[in-house]
């Protein structure tokens, strides 16, 4: 391994090409130009080095690599300190693949604002890339928050109509978490004497300290999962995002909260991580089918794709919570595949929206006529959201329920309905949207996907069956760290049986 | 060999799916042809190879899915049941391909129809040759996802785009139970891998296991559970109604998907775990009664209905049902024999009535059809023969399969045994007389059709003929050819099947079915008969007696014409209910509660404290007053409290 500092190059990139737009200056119609090639070339070159990060990842180990630490607040003992693991590795390449094609999504799409709306998207990505890098509470709480101002702006400024309401409900609940997690970060902070998550990790908290602060964070994570009952901010969100937000939206910062589970929750607080997991399981259990239920009677499409999310997510936690080998890297998994494939699924939102400019479901129909392109790249990613075998969808959800089954058969059997409604409202989507006779004149009118749109889609079609066909390319890197982290948590749980054991003595 | 007779389908599918455009409609017609007749050629040699040689192989391709101590590989395993399955799936495959030729020759997207047909036919050889349960569902789910393309490949007709997506959300139920009980397999024996999980069964053969906080026999509860799965696939009673529907797609997908070979996936899945099967007799039993009631009810259905097309579907769901008795006697071999032989005859009836609805322009309801039979002498011939093997008229392939059936399922005997006879003999009845009703109202008797109609009626091109004249073939001497083999004496039988049916020591159904009494032999032919002569009674000698006898049992007749009231019965309580749950939800819990109280709540709280706040300061003393003495009341009550 080289001494080259790779992940904060891989982070702070971003950042770079945004200052280097900012400084364009000239007739509009130029600065947007230069605005979206540097955009486009600087995202590029930072999921081409972030390949490196996995080129050079060695799958043996648990611990963290690519480890740099440098003073940032001494007096505190608060570091900047940067590192990935299993976990972690693989959601860095995830942001860094999905930026360049959100941004070549929004090449046309956005016309206003330009310079600032790219500006927006790099910054964006730093923070999302420095989040899952970093091994320091507050560092990653700074990246952690920071996400929500971009978004905030991308939702606010180049939005739908409701845009205003849906930002603030956005901010609202978002907020209202990261108060509760700042308050525990103190509280660890003052138990622990140290910011660092490593240790934090090794740090025993004692029991009640555990729920309280479980709670706090759950509060927190549980906003950006997002799990039932507070998921109401997402549709509307994603509704009024542009295109390319929402495939960030969905594709990386729903991810936030279920990795904040995996990084501090369980590892940090395993004996909170037990009481609660009923709660979660219940939860979960909720969000899958009452989410699912709601999708099918959606007449937005965004809606719908944006509720099938949180049954998607909803899968994700019951993976987390269940513990064990196969649910945990299916959760990871899943979380890997949900990011590409509801990601494809707004995009290709956005590609009809583009044309017709509303995302009424009863607007379309009998578009397999005159998009068959479109019509084929479509089916390929619902088929993926079923979780058809050989798609991502898939092995993420099987590994899951399989884990789940062993955990707690009941969870498992209900989880599994999701697998029927969510072929139903999916399948329901796609006969309105594709099939169907082509009747309304404005939808003859619409073109099949053009090259920009074809080479969008194509990277997002290979990795969907690559991870359904050889998925093993992305669960090699995950083996050691979950296998770790149940090792951990199964330690620490017999620690208290023998406690407890000694107690009732 | 062996890795190309499975794959060459899915690349020929990619290639005249993709690119559509550079081979043509031509092109995409001889590649995907060409190369399911190629498949059939190596499945030819396999049968040789590995049934008739004796020679089980399995080919391991590459890792699939590792997880801890769930560990899957792509792989291709072949023993004598996959080479019966490789042998039927290809043969019929490349018969119904190059029908297609001319069916669908005035189609505008034949590529696409042609692609969908090969990616059919792979993923139903990736379903027969998995090693392993994942992979076994990974082809359960893929023909799903064929047989949902093509049944929905008249995309612009509604009835069709619903049809397919009752058919790919029927099959998901059915599905929920086979993944549940996969889960169950790996959490009992901590692997999927057929051969391993074989070898553990009888260790486990008086196991329990806790599951859904009740505890099981668990070859029992997996057993069941896996049968879910197969009743969905092969639409038995309760998850059946997606089949009739089916019959939306195009003739060429009826007749190969919804006739000889996906819909017959769940049995075959069955009888490759017949080593668990074997070892749970509750689920066995399940699984007889369940098969003989689908005979029963399937026949029933069928002899009242109209449309050609569905009454050889409600006859596919009735043979479906015998397979599956047959099964749950333990006679495995009879029901993958009868599998074998109703790919052929029920592929040659769909082809045929696909011919007759061609010569017809479309016309699919046989109230309108009738004396057609001297212009379209072929086809008829053909249906003829498809009827015969149906019905089981002697010595055509049906006879020496359904019987078999119908003689282990009496060999059998107990309760569970005798069920099934009887039913499977009215069945068996029913199948006689609603074959020759369809023959006779379809061929015979005036004709019904306009003159238009009447006019362009034409028999089918040699591309389409020449299939049927080769299923023919098969319907005849299919029979005739496998009984040795497949059901044959014991020594025989035991060396073609090798490990790939596994029963419990001393008990060898189809053995005893030899030995049964005469009478019991006869009589499904006296009922064939019986049925033939009837049908002959109402449409050739007194043709107002089935009107006459539907007035008279009206309820009777209607019950049986809505398909016993499924579809109503469903829509009822699933599918309405669902609909109405989620708009529920989404308005009253989303809305209303959840933003009610949450963020619009708060905010619209705020709003509101301030307001009032600003009312509160009304400048009237009164108001000031009453306030100041409630809060003294309040704060007075409190102390109280606290003081007592």
């Amino acid at each position: 391994m080289t001494d080259l500092p790779l992940l904060s190059i891989v982070t702070f990139l971003p950042l770079v090409g945004a200052a280097f737009i900012l400084l364009v200056r000239g007739e509009e119609a130029v600065v947007a130009r230069n605005a979206r090639n540097v955009a486009l070339l600087t995202s590029a070159a930072t999921f081409l080095l972030s390949l490196g990060v996995w080129a050079g990842f060695d799958n043996s180990t648990a611990d963290f690599q690519f480890v740099e630490q440098a003073a940032w607040m001494p007096q505190w003992g608060i570091n900047y300190h940067m590192g990935v693991d299993g976990i972690s590795m693989l959601f860095v390449i995830l942001a860094t693949f999905l930026t360049p094609l959100c941004i070549l999504s929004a090449w046309e799409a956005v016309q206003k604002r330009v310079k600032e709306y790219m500006v927006a998207f790099l910054i964006l990505e730093t923070f999302m890339i420095g989040m899952f890098c970093a091994l320091d509470y507050v560092l990653f709480y700074v990246f952690f928050e920071g996400v929500l101002i971009p978004m905030f702006l991308i939702i606010g400024v180049w939005g739908g109509a409701r845009r205003v309401y849906a930002a603030f409900k956005f901010f609202l609940y978002t907020l209202a978490g990261s108060v509760l997690m700042l308050l525990a970060i103190m509280a660890m902070y003052f138990e622990a004497g140290t910011t660092d998550i490593p240790t934090l990790m090794q740090t025993p908290f004692p029991y009640a300290m555990q729920i309280w602060l479980w709670l706090a964070l759950f509060a927190s994570f549980a906003v950006k999962v997002p799990m039932w009952p507070v998921h109401t901010w997402l549709p509307d969100a994603h509704v009024e995002a542009p295109t390319a937000g929402s495939v960030i939206l969905a594709g990386v910062l729903l991810k936030m909260g279920a990795y904040g589970f995996l990084r501090f929750s369980v590892p940090m607080l395993p004996e909170a991580t037990a009481y609660f997991t009923p709660m979660v399981y219940v939860l979960s259990v909720v969000a899958v089918i009452y989410t699912s239920l709601v999708a099918l009677v959606q007449e937005d499409m965004k809606k719908l794709i944006a509720y099938s999310s949180v049954a998607h997510m909803g899968f994700v936690t019951i993976g987390i919570f269940a513990l064990n080998q196969q649910a945990m890297e299916g959760a990871i998994f899943q979380m890997l595949s949900h990011g590409v494939v509801s990601g494809a699924l707004f995009l290709c939102v956005g590609v009809v929206y583009d044309r017709l400019h509303t995302r009424d479901i009863s607007r379309y129909g009998g578009l397999a006529t005159n998009m068959p392109n479109y019509a084929l790249v479509f089916l390929l990613f619902t088929m993926g959201a079923v979780g058809l075998p050989a798609t991502s969808g898939f092995v993420g959800e099987f590994l899951i329920l399989t884990g789940a089954f062993k955990a707690n058969s009941w969870v498992a059997f209900f989880a599994a309905t999701g697998l029927i409604l969510g072929a139903a409202y999916m399948l329901y989507l796609y006969w309105r949207v594709v099939y169907g006779k082509l009747e309304k004149e404005d939808v003859k009118a619409m073109l099949d996907l053009s090259p920009r749109e074809i080479a969008v889609f194509v990277p997002l079609i290979l990795v969907v069956l690559w991870m359904g066909i050889y998925p093993n390319s992305f669960l090699e890197p995950m083996h050691a760290s979950v296998s770790n982290l149940i090792e951990n948590y199964q330690a620490a749980m017999s620690v208290v049986d023998d406690g407890t054991a000694l107690a009732n003595r | 060999m062996y890795v190309a007779a499975i794959f060459l389908p899915l690349i020929a599918s990619i290639v005249a799916g993709l690119f559509r455009h550079v081979v043509g409609d031509r092109g995409a017609q001889i590649i995907t042809t060409l190369s399911v007749f190629a498949s059939a050629a190596m499945a030819v040699v396999i049968f040789f190879e590995v049934a008739l040689g004796k020679n089980p192989v399995t080919i391991t391709l590459f890792s699939w899915i590792v997880s801890g101590e769930f560990d899957v590989s792509w792989a291709l395993k072949f023993d004598t049941l996959t080479a019966v399955m490789v042998l039927v799936v290809t043969s019929v495959s490349s018969m119904v391909h190059l029908y297609s030729w001319g069916y669908m020759s005035h189609d505008k997207s034949i590529p696409r129809f042609m692609a969908y047909l090969s990616l059919f036919t792979f993923m139903m050889l990736m379903l027969v040759t998995a090693d392993n349960l994942v992979q076994m569902f990974f082809g359960w789910e893929g023909v799903g996802l064929a047989s949902y393309l093509l049944i929905g490949f008249w995309y612009e007709k509604k009835t069709a785009n619903a049809a397919a997506m009752k058919a790919f959300v029927v099959n998901r139920v059915g599905d929920f139970g086979f993944a549940l009980g996969i889960f169950g397999i790996f959490v009992l024996f901590g692997t999927v891998h057929l051969d391993t999980i074989f070898q553990m069964a009888p260790e486990y053969a008086d196991a329990s296991v806790v599951f859904f906080g009740i505890e099981w026999h668990a070859m029992t509860i997996i057993c069941l559970l896996l049968f879910v799965g197969a009743m969905g696939k092969s639409a038995q009673l309760g998850l059946h109604t997606w089949l009739p529907d089916a019959m939306e797609g195009p003739t060429p997908v009826s007749a190969l998907i919804h006739a000889a070979t996906m819909v017959t996936a769940g049995v075959f899945m069955v009888a490759r775990m017949s080593p668990l099967y074997e070892l749970a007799p509750v689920a066995l039993a399940t699984v007889a009664i369940v098969g003989a009631l689908t005979a029963f009810f399937a026949a029933t259905v069928g002899c009242v209905q109209n449309d050609i097309k569905r009454i050889i579907a409600y006859s596919t769901c009735s043979q479906l049902g015998y397979m599956f008795f047959a099964i749950g006697v333990s006679a495995y071999q009879a029901a993958i024999f009868h599998l074998l032989t109703h790919a052929f005859f029920k592929a040659l009836l769909f082809l045929g009535a696909g011919s007759v609805i061609h010569a017809m322009s479309d016309e699919q309801d046989i109230r309108k059809m009738g004396g057609i039979w001297k212009h379209v002498k072929l086809t008829y011939a053909m249906m003829w023969i498809g009827s015969l093997a149906l019905a089981g008229v002697p010595f055509f392939a049906g006879y020496y399969s359904k019987d078999m059936i119908l003689e282990s399922a009496f060999a059998a005997g107990g309760g569970v045994g005798y069920f099934a006879f009887t039913l499977g003999i009215a069945a068996a009845f029913m199948t006689a007389f609603y074959s020759w009703r369809l023959l006779l109202l379809t061929f015979h008797g005036k004709p019904r059709a306009d003159e238009y109609v009447m006019s362009h009626i034409h028999e089918s091109p040699p591309v389409m003929t020449v299939p049927l004249i080769l299923l023919s073939i098969g319907a005849i001497f299919s029979g005739w050819l496998g009984y040795e083999l497949f059901v044959g004496d014991a020594d025989v039988r035991s060396e073609f099947w090798g490990a790939a049916i596994y029963l419990l020591p001393g008990r060898d159904t189809i053995d005893a079915a030899h030995h049964i009494p005469t009478w019991a032999v006869l009589l499904p032919l006296v009922v064939t008969a019986a049925g033939i002569a009837l049908a002959y009674v109402f449409y050739v000698l007194a043709p107002s007696l089935p009107g006459k006898l539907a007035g008279a049992f009206r309820p009777v007749y209607l019950f049986m014409l809505n398909k016993w009231y499924f579809d109503e019965l469903y829509d009822r309580i699933f599918v309405r209910p669902s609909m109405a749950l989620g708009r529920a939800l989404w308005k009253g819990g989303d809305g209303a509660v959840i933003d009610g109280v949450g963020p619009d709540g708060v905010a619209a709280a705020t709003r509101d404290i301030a307001r009032r706040v600003g009312l509160m300061q009304s400048g009237l003393l009164y108001h000031y007053a009453f306030a100041m003495i409630i809060g003294v009341a309040v704060f007075v009550t409190w102390y109280m409290i606290n003081a007592g």
